[in-house]
């Protein structure tokens, strides 16, 4: 006996095509799901007239469904009773086939044809053998097909599971794994080939796996939601899963728990991104709003007002001085109020010209303000700026105030300043005509001056020449008689003779001096600068006027310092004056002594000779008047010391030039002494 | 008066003055012809050759420098010595009478006995420059 339903009743039709003379045979087979009745096996039957043939057994009154339930053989299609079966026109006796249990419907429905009543036996024999073995082939017919149907839902049902990314599981009470996807099985679930890593990663999922179904399990559905670090068992990186478990319970399974793994790894990392992105833009704000603060530090810091208008002209932002100029509060005067509106109203004049002065971006101007507490006037530059969007559009204009009072003050000023510095200017001018025609003059009379001066040198140089001429012949006759040329004299005629020797050259030593004077003066004595030593110098003093000295019948001493220095200096003129100083003080010394001394000042590079005598000495009245021309402590003409009285003033002069300076220091009876100080180089 | 005695020219238009010189250069023993003018000197120089001249400066006509240059550009009397004697003692005219070609200056007053002094001085050198034995 075969299994199958469809070869069991295809041998039973050859088994009565044989046996019985059927010729045409169709074996139908009840179905329960839906009721019905479905061809199983044919004889004679063209295969397409039986496909998709059933018979609804829902349908009481077809012909089949009443020969099914006919407890005997029913005959169709022979005198018109019935349709026509599939198996053609003529006769065809249906008998239904027994069932597998007397309960059951009959397992099916057997149509045979021709009928014949030799071959009716076998028919029925058959109806009562095949039926039994129809149901139950029927039967297990049905349960392959349902389990084939389950498998393939099964199928269906993990390959939907498994397209699914995310891991899904279904585990039993003991949380053991009863169904896993196949990307939870890549978490969860390692073979012994694969590598260690890999295997430990497993481990490490199960175990975190576990305790986040326990965790879940104890704090039930108040959280059903839980983070699950895992581990990639292929590249190990850190993976984050968040768990959705539901308990389900399956009657025969018992209780399990079906858990949805989501990835939220890179959900996490953008929520991390977002986060670092907010906390980016809290403290872009915070800087913003520093930023601005420290603006608005900045701007209130100005001395000078600041405006930012927006572009319907009305200001959005200003300093405390621009407060100053634009706010009135309640307390102020009416007459603060009306000055604010003022400003305003001008400010806005300004503004608004800057609004449609379309290319420029820049304006300056002057507004006539006024302070509304003060009632001052207020000259101001103003000075407007747009500020642009990058389209293009004008978003505000600052404006900033500038005072110009102090300036417009400060130009008045420098204006009168001007003026006055214009007429200064015009006196000096003047002045300086004045000055200029005044040196003109001055220079005219220098020049006249200059020429007298060189007339009366001239004049005294020619004068001492004519005096010489008659002088020399009374002096050389004198000479001649008193050395006896012309024979011998009485005793009285060589005294008188002396005195006219004695006079003649007190006359000749006074025409001397007034030459050297005029010479000095005329600028016709000329320094001659030479090296030499002081004591050199002194020694030679002394010898000219030994004759002085022995006439006089003083003790004359010297004092060098030892460390005078060699001198650089007109040494004829620094002689002469030291031979007149010595002179006078042997003159003007009756007795006692005179000394010579000379000493170096090494801080002052200068050198001082000092004549000193015990002699008459000067009256401080007298001291200033002997260094002047003509002039003698005595003037009285009958004094008693000769002299033309030029000697000093000689001296003074040539201390001059030599660029020194000529002191005495004296007292009236105690003695004089005459300094000389000179450098000991010549100054320039 | 010996022969082989110093013959010096005077020469100055002052009569007093030559007068004195005369005396007593001659008194000391020296021959002293006389000029009272610069062409007077020329003449005499060249016709006497004289030892040593003495020339005041400030002469009518031709004056002490012009008659000293003159004498000192002829080779007849250019070895002459010339004292120069002037009563002019600024600076400028002992230059002056050095540029000349005078030998000596005297500032005046000049007295008899240092004329002589200087005169005996100035022929020792120039007879020493002259290695000339005889006189």
């Amino acid at each position: 006996m075969s299994r199958d339903a469809g070869q069991c009743a295809q041998r039973a039709l050859t088994w009565l095509q044989r046996y019985a003379g059927v010729r045409r045979g169709l074996c139908l087979a009840a179905d329960s799901a839906p009721p019905r009745l479905v061809p199983v096996a044919s004889l004679g039957v063209s295969a397409p007239r039986l496909e998709r043939y059933s018979v609804d057994l829902e349908v009481r009154d077809h012909p089949l469904t009443q020969a099914l339930l006919s407890s005997t053989p029913t005959i169709l299609g022979s005198n018109g009773h019935g349709a026509t079966t599939p198996l053609g026109p003529g006769p065809v006796q249906a008998i239904a086939l027994a069932p597998l249990s007397p309960r059951d419907l009959p397992a099916g429905l057997l149509l045979v044809s021709p009928f014949s009543p030799q071959g009716a036996a076998e028919v029925r024999w058959l109806a009562r053998v095949l039926g039994p073995r129809l149901a139950a082939l029927m039967a297990a017919r049905r349960v392959e097909e349902a389990e084939n149907r389950l498998q393939r839902e099964r199928g269906l049902l993990y390959g939907i599971i498994n397209a699914v990314i995310d891991p899904i599981l279904l585990t039993d009470g003991d949380g053991r794994i009863i169904i896993a996807n196949s990307r939870a099985e890549t978490l969860l679930a390692a073979d012994e080939d694969q590598s260690e890593g890999r295997r430990q990663a497993v481990t490490l999922n199960n175990m975190l796996f576990s305790a986040a179904l326990t965790r879940h399990a104890i704090e039930g559905a108040e959280a059903p939601r839980h983070e699950m670090p895992l581990v990639d068992p292929v590249d190990g990186s850190d993976l984050l899963f968040e768990l959705m478990s539901t308990p389900a319970t399956d009657v025969r399974e018992g209780a399990g728990i079906v858990s949805i793994l989501r990835n939220v790894t890179d959900l996490q990392r953008a929520t991390a991104e977002i986060e670092e992105n907010y906390r980016k833009l809290r403290q872009t704000e915070a800087d913003a709003r520093a930023e601005r603060d420290r603006l608005d530090l900045v701007i209130d810091s100005v001395a000078d007002p600041i405006l930012v208008t927006d572009p319907g002209g009305n200001i959005v932002m200003m300093n405390a001085p621009a407060e100053r100029l634009f706010v009135a509060v309640d307390g102020d005067s009416e007459e603060a109020h009306r000055q604010v509106q003022a400003n305003d109203a001008h400010f806005s004049s300004f503004v608004s010209n800057l609004f449609f002065e379309g290319d420029s971006r820049r304006r300056t101007g002057s507004i006539g303000l006024v302070d509304p507490i003060t009632a001052a006037s207020l000259p101001m530059e103003a000075i407007s700026g747009k500020i642009v969007s990058e389209h293009g559009e004008v978003t505000a204009v600052v404006t900033i105030l500038h005072d110009r009072t102090e300036e417009l003050e400060r130009a008045r000023l420098y204006e009168d300043l001007k003026k006055l510095s214009a007429e200064l200017e015009q006196k000096v001018r003047d002045a300086t005509a004045e000055l200029v025609r005044q040196n003109e003059l001055l220079r005219r009379s220098h020049i006249a001056l200059e020429q007298a001066s060189a007339l009366k040198s001239q004049f005294l140089a020619n004068m001492s020449h004519e005096f010489r001429t008659p002088l020399n012949a009374i002096l050389g006759y004198t000479s001649m008689l008193l050395k006896g040329v012309s024979g011998e004299m009485s005793p009285q005629q060589r005294r008188n003779l002396e005195r006219i020797d004695s006079n003649s050259h007190h006359l000749l030593s006074i025409i001397n001096d007034i030459l050297d004077i005029s010479r000095i003066e005329a600028g016709k004595m000329p320094l001659t600068l030479v090296e030499f030593l002081l004591p050199d110098m002194v020694r030679e003093v002394l010898a000219e006027v030994e004759p002085l000295i022995a006439r006089a019948k003083l003790a004359v001493a010297t004092e060098l310092d030892d460390a005078l220095p060699l001198v650089k200096s007109d040494r004829q003129k620094v002689k002469q004056i030291i031979i007149n100083l010595l002179t006078n003080a042997l003159k003007f010394t009756p007795q006692g002594w005179v000394k010579v001394t000379a000493a170096y000042d090494t801080r002052l590079d200068r050198l001082t000779i000092a004549v000193t005598d015990s002699g008459i000495g000067i009256s401080p009245k007298d001291q200033e008047v002997i260094f002047e021309d003509f002039r003698q402590a005595d003037d009285s003409p009958t004094r008693q010391y000769t002299g033309a009285g030029l000697g000093l003033a000689i001296c003074r002069r040539l201390t001059q030039m030599l660029g020194g300076e000529l002191t005495v220091r004296s007292a009236l009876g105690e003695g004089s002494t005459f300094t000389l100080t000179m450098p000991r180089m010549p100054q320039d | 008066m010996t022969a082989g005695s110093l013959l010096v020219l005077l020469v100055d238009d002052y009569p007093d003055n030559r007068d004195i010189y005369v005396q007593f250069l001659t008194y000391s023993g020296l021959r002293v012809e006389e000029a009272e003018n610069g062409h007077q000197a020329l003449d005499k120089a060249f016709e006497l050759h004289p030892d040593v001249i003495v020339m005041d400066l400030s002469l009518p006509g031709l004056d002490g420098w012009e008659a000293t240059r003159r004498l000192k550009n002829d080779p007849r009397t250019r070895d002459i010595p010339v004292i120069a004697l002037t009563g002019h003692a600024l600076a400028g005219h002992s230059k002056g009478a050095l540029d000349a070609g005078c030998d000596a200056f005297i500032t005046k007053p000049c007295l008899p006995e240092r004329l002589l002094d200087e005169i005996r001085a100035i022929h020792g050198t120039a007879r020493a420059r002259s290695g000339d034995p005889t006189t």
